[in-house]
């Protein structure tokens, strides 16, 4: 007999998921994920001016913010030709290197943390031992016993009034949580670090986009102007203060971040050996600059089949290809067969139990998450698609880094295939945006020296410019969360389709066709759960794939049927 | 129960360090030095206050602007300021143990929680939006009952925002919409300022009750104001000195950016007083026109590129303008603002 345990909401993720799970004697034996919630972004894309897409995109999501948006310009710029100069290109850099450090601290720390680390736990830390600790791990400044205490006395307080906010009915008597007070308090007091610093890391953002969440861009270039004789534009006070929040940036990632990220991780090495999901991974890649129409790239796309890392694959970007069998849509050609982006569909067809529901119909459809396939398969993406894809073609000593982690922790390289790899990946590869950030910024500083300020390109700001008859082009960006591409169609100078093929949609997909389980539901087979109704076990390995479900659940709307074309370089 | 100021002393705070609080507290809600006392007071006697945080049609942009706030750290609103019972973003449990901690608080604080919502509510489909298996209406309905206040965060609480974009798809509707019988605290923007957030929150642990709104349910003190009248480019407005592109001459003199399609005229918001992520700057000042965020309907009432002195109310959200500045903003303004309430106003 098998039970059904449902876990919803999910939360510390962005967005609204759902997981159900046939647990039998204990074991979760099949799982099923749900986004249960849809807005309808594509449909309301349509008919718009290119140029203001990228602000819609953008709100598809607020934790993420920036991706779609980065995503949205690259692909409106491939469809109209547009050459971005390199200014815009390098900023655009800074902006998304920021992302990947904002974002990946805030999910180890906000929205990860609390599956390995207990607060309750810190209150019986020594915090005299505790800075001992902590300075044996890392150099960080603030490891004093009076800065522990502090932490401490703020968390008593909470559990002394009854009063404990965001950390109350956590499953803090669940028997794997494993750290010993000391390395809690020290975890705890890192969070309230890092989210005080994270309101100041954004500030790049603030700076090149005049706010964060949601800062803004331009079609061609970027908005801001460069000019050092002014009070206004980026000028040397503003790089300054740039150069300054980056190096930050690389003292808080490699002073507090990754020496967490280890420490904890050395006390769940049982978690570097379940939670692997698939073992198929893909990167569609991330343009040197923008375009991937020269063929280079800062992260190549990259397909490993199999965990076969050593017979790594490039992308074939007519692979890509999306379901409908198990989501609330219809496809004229019918449910069973998928389409490319490019041919996409959609058509809104709510057919689940209506509310108030215990269970979704697993055999039907059950999800607003299409299912996105690369060659017919099932593919994480992500961190550790990513960080494999660097390990197999040996680029930025990543080999070295994943390796040295691996042995430091005494494990073997296939312990990357799991929930805690895919965690340990996110910490590795933000080491690298971190330090490439500091590159990027020199190179900018360098242009301007050379007299070089220009940031924008207005040959074809103006739509006249533009063919009246159907173009398209396809833009990506590999976000925090994963490979995204935005697909736009332009027509008579408006959106005529488009479509976004998002990280979490990869990941957290229902069932294909032909059955195949996406990445969120294969790797939860075959946990053990203490207690169904404190279901730690399930956030873990969720949470190592940082869900983000507003960004997943999107739609398509495509009329016509045409030869898919398309070409990469 | 105990007072914040009893929270502060027990963990070894001055009264010094305590009235410090108090006056940044003042600052940050943008009241006079002379209120410092009567905030320090509220701080003395008062209970933290406990929110309830819903989200719906959300991109959780708002909640982000929230753990944005400089004025008062996150750290500070979290653990001092307010007694977050129920955030999906930021709680630790889920499923069954996250709907038992907002049921068991909005019974034992019943008639003295503050709901905050982010995100429209869909009534197209009742599948549209579910949490836990229920609705978002449901949701929302029943954690209304109890609340002592309500504040919708963000655009699409408050008008029902981008879910609400023509052609509104999923039948997306705000908070005021939803509840029709209630009063809304509305703090739009996409997001709003997360200094503004906060200090709404902490205003009504200070005053004890909501503060003054106007005819549309927001804050007089963000948003009695459009961007326009407190631009730090309002003289080159004056003077007739205009950008007309990205990069050009005009933007890096930091000219108006009236023609390149700045909302800024009829976008009431406190972007170009507070600024945002500690003051640092807001879009006009990074060189992009503001595009008007925080009013009803912003995204289908005129392009984000198109001069106000060419958009008309009736202009197709879909059609696209060209961007040829004729005139002054004030008609065209006027024309905007007049114009609210057509779908999501209150």
């Amino acid at each position: 007999m098998s039970k059904r345990v449902v876990v919803d909401p999910i939360t510390r993720i962005e967005g609204h998921l759902r997981i159900e799970a046939d647990v039998k004697n204990g074991k979760i034996d099949k799982a099923y994920s749900s986004g249960t919630m849809v807005r309808g972004i594509e449909i309301i894309l349509k008919g718009r001016d290119p140029r203001e897409a990228w602000a819609f995109a953008q709100r598809i999501c607020g934790v993420c913010t920036t991706v779609h948006a980065f995503a949205s310009i690259r692909a409106v710029e491939d469809a109209l030709d547009i050459t971005v100069p390199l200014n815009a290109s390098l900023i655009r850099k800074l902006m998304i290197g920021t992302i990947f450090a904002h974002d990946h601290v805030v999910h180890f720390y906000h929205l990860h943390a609390l599956d390995w680390v207990n607060p309750v736990s810190a209150l019986k830390a020594d915090p005299k031992k505790t800075a001992e600790l902590a300075k044996k791990v890392s150099p960080y400044s603030k490891s004093s016993p009076a800065y522990f205490r502090e932490v401490q006395k703020k968390i008593k307080q909470q559990v002394e009034r009854g009063q404990l906010g965001i950390f109350n009915k956590g499953y803090w008597n669940h028997p794997d949580y494993k750290l010993p007070p000391e390395a809690n308090l020290i975890a705890v007091a890192h969070y309230l670090d890092a989210l005080v610093w994270q309101t100041k890391v954004v500030q790049i953002h603030t700076i090149f986009g005049g706010k964060n969440p949601h800062p803004n861009f331009a079609v061609g270039g970027v908005p801001s102007p460069i000019n050092m004789d002014s009070d206004t534009a980026i000028n040397s006070d503003r790089l300054a203060r740039v150069e300054t929040l980056i190096d930050e940036a690389i003292d808080f990632v490699d002073n507090v971040y990754l020496p967490d990220l280890v420490a904890i991780g050395s006390f769940y090495k049982d978690w570097f050996r379940k939670g692997e999901g698939l073992g198929n991974f893909v990167a569609l890649g991330e343009p040197e600059f923008d375009s991937h129409k020269d063929g280079k790239w800062f992260i190549p796309p990259t397909f490993i089949h199999n965990r076969d890392v050593k017979n790594f694959e490039d992308i074939d970007y007519n692979q890509i290809k999306e379901y409908v069998t198990h989501s609330w849509y219809d496809y004229s050609v019918g449910d069973d067969k998928p389409l490319h982006p490019f041919n996409g569909e959609t058509k809104l067809h709510y057919t689940g139990p209506e509310p108030p529901y215990d269970y979704l119909d697993v055999n039907g459809k059950y999800s607003w998450l299409k299912s996105p396939r690369y060659k017919d398969m099932p593919a994480e993406v992500g961190p550790l698609a990513r960080t494999l894809a660097l390990y197999a073609r040996d680029m930025y000593g990543t080999r070295e880094i994943v390796d040295k982690y691996l042995k430091d922790l005494g494990l073997p390289f296939e312990a990357m295939f799991s929930t805690m790899g895919r965690t340990l990946a996110r910490g590795i590869e933000t080491h690298l945006y971190v330090h490439k950030m500091k590159k990027w910024y020199n190179q900018l500083i360098s242009n301007i020296k050379k007299g070089n300020t220009n940031t924008f390109n207005d040959e074809k700001w103006d739509p006249s410019t533009w063919p009246s008859n159907d173009i398209k082009g396809f833009g990506l960006m590999e976000a925090p969360r994963g490979a995204l591409s935005h697909w736009v169609h332009i027509e008579d100078h408006k959106i005529k389709n488009y479509q976004a093929v998002v990280p979490t949609t990869w990941n957290a997909s229902p069932r294909d066709a032909k059955g195949q389980p996406s990445a969120y539901e294969a790797s939860l087979v075959g946990h053990d759960l203490w207690n169904p109704h404190e279901p730690l076990e399930i956030l873990r390995t969720i949470h190592s794939f940082d869900p983000c479900l507003a960004c997943a659940v999107h739609l398509y709307d495509e009329e016509n049927d045409e030869k898919i074309e398309v070409k990469v370089l | 129960m105990e007072s914040i100021y009893d929270l502060l002393k027990k963990r070894g705070y001055s009264r010094r360090d305590f009235l410090k609080l108090a006056a940044g507290l003042t600052a940050a809600l943008s009241l006079s030095p002379e209120m410092i006392p009567k905030v320090a007071h509220a701080l003395e006697t008062k209970p933290k206050p406990v929110v309830i945080w819903l989200e719906f049609q959300d991109c959780a942009g708002c909640s982000e602007s929230f753990i944005r706030s400089t004025n008062i750290l996150p750290t500070e609103v979290l653990l001092d300021i307010i007694d977050l019972e129920y955030h999906e973003t930021l709680m630790a449990p889920a499923g069954e143990f996250a709907e038992a901690s907002k049921e068991e608080a909005m019974k034992k604080y019943k008639g003295q929680y503050i709901l905050v919502v982010e995100g429209a509510i869909p009534t197209g489909n009742a599948g549209y939006c579910t949490i836990a298996g229920r609705t978002a209406l449901d949701q929302l309905k029943e954690a209304a009952e109890g609340a002592a206040a309500i504040m919708a965060v963000g655009s699409c609480a408050s008008w029902n925002g981008i879910p609400g974009a023509d052609p509104n798809p999923t039948g997306a509707i705000s908070v005021q919409q939803a509840l029709p019988n209630k009063t809304v605290i509305n703090v739009p923007g996409c997001p709003p300022i997360g200094d503004v957030i906060v200090a709404v929150i902490a205003e009504y642990l200070v005053l004890g009750k909501i503060p003054k709104l106007d005819e549309m349910g927001r804050p007089v003190a963000y948003y009695g104001q459009t961007i326009h009248d407190r631009c730090y480019r309002r003289p080159f407005y004056n003077s007739g000195q205009f950008a007309e592109s990205f990069d050009d001459e005009g933007a890096k003199n930091g000219y108006c950016l009236y023609k390149m399609g700045c909302k800024g005229p009829v976008t009431r918001n406190a972007c170009s007083t507070i600024r945002w992520n500690g003051g640092l700057s807001f879009p006009i000042q990074s060189g992009h026109p503001c595009f008007g965020c925080a009013e009803p309907d912003f995204w289908d009432r005129g392009h984000i590129y198109t001069p106000l002195s060419v958009v008309s109310t009736g202009i197709g959200a879909k059609e696209i303008g060209t961007a040829v500045a004729v005139g002054a903003a004030a008609g065209a303004a006027v024309k905007w603002i007049t114009n609210i309430g057509k779908k999501g106003g209150a």
